[in-house]
């Protein structure tokens, strides 16, 4: 199975890592959506990690809703490393959404400036 | 520590949108600790406006900054050189720290960015609770370590009072008799003797009662 090339891979010695900030920079640096894949919940290394990830996942769709960007830009999933395909299911099911969506309004936003620039 | 909680996003965006560079001022002190108005806040916040006034085509200046206390003069002094690039401010910094700052810089509006709740413990992970009401006259070592001013929602020196069943507060289940817990924590410390000693009227004079606070220390002062 193939998976869309329209996606940069930020790698993290776990999602526990991954920060509300590290999401909203993204979108102010133009990008149409996020999506961030854990471990499976119960499976993490440091227990907590990918809990809390979703915690600040959460935190980031409701910011992202309420700014009028869109929280369902952004998204976590679960799989167990050794699961190439169902990375691929989620890339495609993650790349679908986002043309679904279209492109994201800061992007759209900062477009109309330089066009009128 | 003081338990402060991030105000609504769209009450700030509110508050700042007709101001065209504003500061964004966090306080390393307790809203650090109860994660409503450290550094990570004032980045969080920072991007979420700058996101919203993008999309609006409004696109305005969001600095950050985040000070070591805000309710000390030698750290708020730092915004003195560049407090003139700046229309407004949102303090994330409790009451305490917006005030100081807004006595500081006469001329530059100020916002509060979190709802300063009291003075409590971090409990448990996302969980903070009241501990002390700042009476002014700590009674703590009669009571057990327990507060009755803070923790009793009838504030009852000689308790508990007949609302209390089962440990529990009558205005709520899920709040702890206050007067249980001195009981409990008597016992356990073999000084029942104490509880029996009828508690003298408490004055009240140095709680909220008496107007604005302040301590004055000659043995400090330069």
């Amino acid at each position: 199975m193939k998976i869309p090339a329209n996606f940069r891979i930020v790698r993290v010695p776990c999602t526990g890592k991954v920060d509300i900030i590290h999401v909203l920079r993204a979108f102010e640096k133009g990008a149409d959506g996020v999506y961030v894949v854990g471990c499976m919940e119960g499976d993490c290394h440091y227990n907590e990690g990918n809990f809390r990830a979703r915690k600040r996942i959460e935190q980031a769709a409701m910011i992202l809703d309420k700014v009028g960007v869109g929280g369902e830009r952004v998204k976590m999933f679960n799989l167990s490393s050794g699961e190439g395909p169902l990375f691929a299911q989620y890339s495609i099911e993650m790349n679908n959404k986002i043309i679904e969506l279209g492109p994201s309004p800061i992007r759209v936003a900062k477009q109309n400036k330089k066009n009128a620039a | 520590m003081i338990i402060a909680e991030k105000k609504p996003i769209e009450e700030i965006i509110d508050e700042v949108k007709d101001f065209n560079r504003i500061l964004i001022l966090g306080c390393n002190e307790c809203v650090t600790v109860c994660e409503a108005g450290g550094k990570k806040e004032v980045e969080v916040l920072s991007s979420a406006l700058r996101m919203y006034f993008i999309t609006k085509g409004d696109e305005k200046v969001i600095d950050e900054k985040t000070l070591e206390r805000q309710c000390d003069h030698e750290y708020l002094e730092e915004l003195r050189g560049n407090i003139d690039d700046y229309d407004a401010i949102v303090s994330l910094a409790c009451g305490v720290g917006v005030q100081f700052a807004a006595e500081k810089y006469l001329t530059t509006p100020l916002f509060p960015g979190v709802n300063t709740v009291c003075l409590g413990a971090n409990e448990d992970r996302g969980l903070w609770t009241e501990r002390c009401q700042a009476c002014g006259s700590c009674i703590l070592a009669r009571t057990g370590g327990i507060c009755p001013v803070s923790r009793c929602a009838k504030r009852v020196m000689n308790g508990p009072c007949g609302g209390s069943t089962n440990g529990k507060c009558e205005i709520s289940k899920d709040v702890d008799c206050a007067w249980q817990l001195i009981v409990d924590r008597l016992n356990a410390l073999n000084k029942m003797g104490d509880y029996e000693k009828v508690a003298p009227i408490k004055d009240w004079s140095t709680d909220r009662a008496g107007g604005p606070r302040t301590v004055t220390r000659e043995d400090v002062k330069i």
